[in-house]
């Protein structure tokens, strides 16, 4: 199922808390929902979800509106709320149990969905317990075992990973990984090499705008411009060196770094690639060429430039 | 239908699950076990074989323990975040009302259905007026539903448990005195009007055994007035 969410706004009182959004998440896609604290992704994700409704625009799932009433679209989504409300005094077994009657699986199937989950979500020895008495990771998991339990087309995942440590928020990312093949899936997260980890799209929002919208690669692009070489020449004088590569013509500008070290910054003109015209020219005036990196922006700097202004 | 139902039986698992329920039942049936057995304007003193002393006693101890059981029904959830659990699952605003408001309707059931040794006491001693036990059962049963009711609302409105009581109680007071003295204090339509609205001349005329269309129109009426107000203060957050 697809969702297409066109010219969102919801306002709290006199506050703007997502203004004017619009995007599309399509079949088989897992969308990263970036932004600081108090952008408006949780609360475009309550909107998604049905929980709250909103003033202007229209949410689309499988190409029906979100306001429909005739039209039982909590059926599709599985949903994991912000900071993952739980009832503390309900074992784990009972609790999947409610949560599936309550999404409509039949009687015969519940047993079967909720042994599935207990070993999806890795919970097979403490499904016993009461979940007051998890740790905070392991009612994570549950959280996941309840959005995940009627096998819903659609996944919206508030910051699915806090609370885990780190083999389980790899299990958890390749969970996600594998369910978005064949689901629609979207989660918000404070964690930057996840949405690279486990998403093919990013959308960062600020103050309820979007503010970029593509993969992690075209955002790099985007941001980033021309590309950048590091480079360490060995053999040779500094302003020598300096001097040469300046007379490239796909350079743009040279920096010397580290003066004792000849390690050198190397902008190219834009969409050129200096890399052979380097290596020839060390080549010609046999010098070592011991390091060449092409530095890329790394996503915090891309999130920072977008988010802090 | 069902999804109610699952939501009832839920509320009624966790509240078994907890002390809280034995806790209220056992207060509930000390209370009026004590005043209709042993102290004050008991059975012994009135010496006759019916229960209207038990169902006056009843009345007063219904009153100050449905808020206690209602207080946390929709306030916790609020307050703990598990409200948007529900409601993004494939429950309607106004199904998980008439769940919450069944479950509690069902522990006052309970409580009732406890005090039926009372009844078999009291028929063994002598010859007890079944109609007019039956009838005092159901003018019990319509008095809970409307005090449950006006708990539900009164737990939809806030976050706070102790204020969801002390809302339901004060919103209780009125129909189940004030009402009834303003009636006294005055005359003609007014006068008449308190009347109608208060809570105990209707109760009274049930449980002395007289079933009247107009009671059952005051009890329900109430009591969907205050399921639908509280499922107005769930669907506010809809709108900003």
């Amino acid at each position: 199922m697809d969702i297409q969410i066109e010219k969102l706004t919801k306002t709290y009182g006199p506050q703007t808390a997502v203004n004017d959004i619009s995007f599309e998440v399509k079949t088989g896609e897992v969308l990263g929902f970036l932004g600081p604290n108090g952008a408006g992704k949780s609360t475009t994700m309550k909107m998604i979800t049905g929980y709250i409704g909103f003033e202007k625009g229209d949410i689309q799932i499988g190409g029906k509106s979100v306001t429909d009433p005739t039209y039982d679209l909590k059926r599709h989504i599985g949903y994991l709320p912000e900071n993952n409300p739980l009832y503390h005094d309900m074992p784990v077994i009972d609790y999947l149990e409610f949560c599936a009657s309550l999404q409509g699986i039949e009687k015969q199937n519940i047993n079967k969905r909720i042994r599935e989950m207990v070993g999806v979500c890795g919970l097979n020895s403490e499904k016993h317990k009461k979940i007051g008495e998890l740790s905070k990771g392991y009612r994570q998991r549950v959280g996941l075992a309840q959005a995940m339990i009627h096998d819903p087309e659609i996944l919206v995942l508030d910051e699915p990973t806090t609370g885990l440590d780190p083999n389980q928020i790899i299990e958890i990312r390749k969970l996600i990984r594998d369910l978005g093949k064949e689901k629609t899936v979207i989660l918000s997260t404070h964690i930057l090499p996840e949405v690279e980890a486990t998403c093919d799209r990013i959308l960062i929002i600020n103050r309820g705008k979007i503010v970029a919208n593509g993969t992690s690669e075209t955002l790099r692009k985007q941001s980033q411009g021309n590309e950048i070489l590091k480079l360490r020449i060995e053999d040779g004088k500094a302003d020598k060196i300096l001097k040469s590569l300046r007379t490239l013509d796909t350079v743009q500008s040279v920096a010397c770094i580290e003066q004792n070290q000849n390690v050198f910054e190397v902008q190219s003109l834009v969409e050129q690639t200096s890399k052979r015209n380097v290596f020839n020219l060390c080549v010609q005036n046999k010098w070592v060429l011991t390091e060449l990196t092409p530095l890329e922006t790394k996503l915090e700097d891309i999130f920072r430039n977008l988010t802090v202004k | 239908m069902k999804t109610i139902w699952i939501i009832a039986k839920r509320e009624l698992e966790i509240f078994f699950d907890s002390l809280i329920a034995y806790i209220i039942l056992g207060l509930f049936l000390g209370f009026s076990g004590f005043f209709t057995w042993l102290y004050g304007n008991d059975i012994f003193l009135v010496g006759q074989a019916n229960l209207r002393v038990f169902f006056s006693i009843a009345s007063w101890s219904l009153f100050f323990f449905i808020p206690a059981i209602t207080m946390k029904m929709l306030a916790e959830e609020r307050k703990t975040g598990t409200l948007e659990l529900l409601l993004t699952k494939s429950v309607s605003d106004r199904q998980l009302i008439l769940g919450k408001f069944l479950g509690s309707v069902l522990l006052v059931c309970i409580a009732l259905l406890a005090t039926l040794p009372y009844v078999i006491t009291v028929s063994s001693i002598g010859n007890l007026d079944n109609g007019g036990t039956i009838c005092g059962y159901f003018g019990l049963l319509l008095m809970s539903i409307t005090y449950t009711a006006i708990g539900i609302f009164a737990s939809s409105i806030t976050t706070n448990q102790i204020v969801a009581f002390m809302t339901a109680l004060f919103i209780g007071l009125f129909f189940h005195i004030i009402f009834g003295v303003l009636a006294q204090n005055f005359t003609g339509s007014i006068g008449q009007i308190f009347e109608t609205l208060n809570l105990q001349s209707h109760f009274e005329s049930i449980s002395r055994g007289v079933i009247d269309s107009k009671d059952l129109v005051y009890f329900l009426s109430i009591t969907v007035l205050g399921l639908y107000l509280g499922e107005s203060s769930l669907s506010k957050r809809h709108s900003s």
